[in-house]
């Protein structure tokens, strides 16, 4: 911080939400400065308030519900809650840039990418046409995009996640705003995409000497690229400071419980080796997508599985991961035959090829291998109560009703939730919660192997990581195989025991984990643990032990 | 239960929409208590208008039957054939649809191209033509609006299970190894009902303006009186007398009209969040 010259000052801010709300407030006296030339990163967990007041900044509130009713947000010496919605529109993209989290829905399908940007212009009156398509092509090319020129002719749908989001950047960032606003910017992007728009907006910021004011919830995000904090708690402000201080000496409780929940990117030291024998054996699995050949198209070829080759042992973790489109859930899904698979085989406990039965041949298997689910509002049928949709399964392989509910019953305490939920409907549940539920309903076939997919990627920090430490317990307890199936390398550094790394639909690394961290062999693994963000970082003791402390689930 | 009260008597069309089908279907509940004679029979001089006799206060229509009747047991007739063929063409819109969205493939194929088949020839010629070949009879009528109306069912139910079908909670009772019957029965249907609902009441609607057209055109059955019919056979006298063809068709308005109220109070109470307008 070279300069202390606050840019943008919000000052008491309250917005107030309709009634009926699970508070009256969606923000409550938030205060803070940003600066320039700094990045302050607002964190929180969902429902923090944090895109609330992000969206009040630039008064796009879905007003009359959600208002602004105190408070005062200092621009460039005024009021922006006073300013009438001409001026704010003038304002918006001229001096305060936005980018948002989903760059798949940001950008016009149906429009050029080069005239997108150039709209920027348009809708502010500014620059000739030959000045324009002159600007937009500098543009793209200073966000890093390859072959400017072509690249401005082309529609959205030929570009990836990650160009797009650089071509999002580039529109806010073409009128040379003074502050830039990221909600959340990165969050829809794989992990080597994210380290990349990490640094391209860290480079930006500091060329342009810009105020980046950037929303997220992960602190290894923050780590990365933060100059100062705050961190939101349901619509207040309970931190804030200098990036390295919150980071590694949080003082409020909050904020200690949520750094403390961050996965550790190093290994734990101590993992008693596994030594059961192999529960599963997938040997040479393939699958290919094909789209029909029609009159006029040709038919397309995606291979999501080759040659994928790995075994589970009696009580062991094994990672698959990778990032998007590289296959592993798609292997999973093979595993659990919710697909069938082309080729390869796979063998359960030496004796049966899942992969060679069809059918009713197949329904006596399915109990032994289980699956858990990524998104926890998808994967419960809304109409069915949760002791019911525990007691499915056993009741599909023909145990009585009665029974069925009566083991549901034990199995909501094994996951640490109130029997009586049995009688509750899934709406009436936290995301955390759910996941439990899911859990239990894959327990209750007793299975030896669960395959969860995903598990975690859908809940806040805090609860991720209690529903990794029950996965853990009931592994421990049951003696289950568990394959594991993430993009988070964070968390699989923590629970897996081995991990198989796939890129394009073949596993690339396969390896004790500590030893794939400590060792990377394969090119793609090294670019994958490099670009985890905040991997520099050690989470402090003290916010660990604030974790620990408070041990009993929510 | 309650909630779902609270929803749909939040839209006022819809309370008094329901309030008018339970008049009506008091009115065709006590037909025979309040008329106890036959409808068909000549009870008094005909041409008498509305009031002019104590007892005849809808009057009477050409032959010197009273209208009053008429329109009781009409009532009967007309929503009786507006639910039975509701509930035919429901069960087979139901189940085609069903099977076509969830086994997918050459079945869908299939049965797609065989509603449409049925969804390219207009309705009601097709109606008209069903019921010419079979006699006009109740049972005729009623299968003839089943069999033209059962289309858009199908096609609703069957995008609904596409779309349910790839949902995690279906694929998490594939995986505990539940039958195809046993999935489409109590994890996928109970979720599609909601539309199906809506979508019934309006075609109870449309039966019902079907089944009076074809009593206009003189399809109707010739056993039971129906407003339809009462319409037709007044149409050659509208200029003398208004009140034949009048009432009949402000009792045919009234009911479709209710239908459809209730039918977007259903909607407003089973999709609460697509009917949030400005509240």
């Amino acid at each position: 911080m070279t300069t202390r010259e606050a840019l943008l000052t919000v000052e008491g801010l309250t917005v107030r939400l309709p009634q009926g709300a699970d508070r009256p407030h969606a923000v409550e006296g938030v205060s803070f400065e940003l600066q320039r030339g700094e990045i302050l990163c607002i964190v929180g967990e969902s429902g923090s308030g944090k895109s609330i007041t992000a969206n009040t900044i630039m008064g796009l509130l879905p007003r009359p519900y959600v208002e602004p009713v105190a408070g005062r947000i200092l621009f460039e010496g005024r009021d922006l809650l006073q300013e009438p919605e001409s001026a704010l529109r003038a304002l918006r993209g001229s001096r305060v840039g936005m980018i948002f989290q989903e760059p798949m829905t940001a950008l016009n399908p149906v429009m050029r990418i080069g005239d997108q940007i150039a709209e920027v212009f348009d809708a502010h009156g500014l620059l000739t046409k030959r000045q324009r398509k002159a600007n937009v092509i500098e543009l793209l090319a200073g966000v890093g995009l390859p072959d400017p020129q072509t690249l401005g002719e082309s529609y959205p749908f030929r570009l990836s996640g990650g160009q797009r989001q650089r071509v999002m950047i580039a529109m806010a960032l073409a009128l040379e705003p003074a502050i830039l606003i990221a909600d959340e910017p990165t969050t829809a992007l794989d992990v080597t995409t994210q380290a990349q728009i990490l640094a391209l907006i860290k480079r930006l910021q500091t060329e342009r000497d810009m105020g980046v004011m950037f929303i997220t919830h992960d602190f290894g995000v923050v780590a990365e690229i933060a100059d100062r904090v705050a961190v939101m708690q349901l619509g207040k402000v309970v931190e804030s400071g200098p990036a390295q201080q919150v980071l590694n000496d949080p003082q409020h409780a909050y904020t200690r419980r949520l750094v403390g929940s961050v996965p550790s990117f190093e290994p734990p030291a101590a993992r008693p080796a596994v030594v059961g024998e192999p529960i599963l054996k997938v040997e040479g699995l393939q699958k290919v997508y094909q789209t029909e050949r029609g009159l006029f198209t040709k038919g397309r070829r995606v291979v999501a599985a080759e040659d994928v080759t790995f075994e589970i042992r009696r009580g062991e973790t094994l990672g698959l991961v990778g990032e998007s489109g590289s296959g592993k859930s798609t292997v999973g899904r093979c595993i659990v035959r919710l697909l069938d698979a082309d080729g390869g085989a796979v063998r359960f406990r030496e004796e049966v090829d899942l992969n060679a039965l069809r059918g009713r041949k197949l329904a006596p298997y399915r109990r032994h291998v289980q699956m858990v689910f990524q998104d926890p509002y998808a994967s419960l049928n809304p109409r069915r109560k949760v002791g019911r949709i525990i007691a499915e399964g056993p009741m599909a392989h023909g145990a009585s009703e009665r029974e069925a509910l009566a083991r549901a019953k034990e199995l909501l305490r094994l996951v640490h939730l109130d029997p009586s939920a049995a009688e509750r409907y899934p709406h009436e549940f936290s995301g955390g919660q759910r996941q439990r539920i899911g859990i239990a309903r894959a327990l209750a076939l007793e299975p030896e192997l669960l395959v969860a997919d995903e598990p975690v990627s859908a809940l806040d920090v805090s609860v991720q990581a209690q529903v990794l430490d029950l996965l853990e317990e009931i592994r421990q307890r049951l003696k289950l195989a568990l394959l594991f199936i993430t993009h988070d390398l964070r968390v699989a550094a923590q629970i897996c025991d081995r991990i198989a790394v796939m890129q394009h639909g073949r596993i690339v690394e396969y390896g004790d984990t500590r030893q794939v961290f400590a060792e990377p062999r394969h090119d793609y693994t090294r670019a994958l643990l490099a670009a985890v963000p905040g991997r520099e970082w050690r989470i402090p003791e003290s916010a660990r032990l604030a974790v620990q402390k408070q041990e009993i689930p929510a | 239960m309650r909630d779902f009260w609270k929803r749909f008597a939040r839209n006022k069309g819809a309370v008094v929409g329901l309030a008018i089908i339970f008049a009506v279907v008091l009115l065709a509940a006590f037909a025979p208590l309040l008329y106890p004679d036959s409808p068909w029979r000549m009870v008094q001089r005909p041409f008498l208008s509305p009031l002019a006799v104590d007892g005849f206060w809808f009057g009477t229509d050409t032959l010197g039957r009273d209208i009053g009747a008429g329109l009781a047991h009409g009532a009967r007739v007309s929503l009786l054939v507006g639910i039975v063929s509701t509930v035919v063409a429901l069960s087979i819109g139901v189940t085609l649809g069903a099977l076509a969205g969830y086994y997918g493939g050459l079945l869908d194929d299939a049965l797609m191209r065989f509603t449409e088949f049925f969804q390219t020839i207009p309705n009601f010629a097709l109606a008209i033509v069903l019921v010419a070949i079979f006699q006009p009879s109740l049972t005729s009528i009623v299968l003839a609006i089943a069999i033209v109306s059962w289309p858009p069912v199908a096609r609703l139910v069957r995008g609904e299970f596409l779309s349910l079908r790839s949902r995690e909670f279906v694929q998490a009772s594939v995986v505990l190894g539940q039958s195809n019957a046993r999935i489409i029965l109590t994890q996928i249907l109970p979720n599609t009902l909601s539309p199906v609902i809506v979508m019934a009441s309006l075609m109870v609607a449309t039966a019902i303006l079907l089944e009076s057209s074809l009593s206009f055109l003189g399809l109707g059955d010739p056993n039971h009186m129906s407003w339809g019919y009462m319409i037709g056979a007044a149409r050659t006298v509208l200029r003398q007398a208004w009140w034949m063809s009048f009432f009949p068709g402000i009792a045919i308005l009234l009911t479709v009209l209710a239908l459809n109220l209730v039918g977007e109070g259903l909607n407003d109470a089973l999709n609460p969040r697509l009917a949030r307008k400005g509240r």
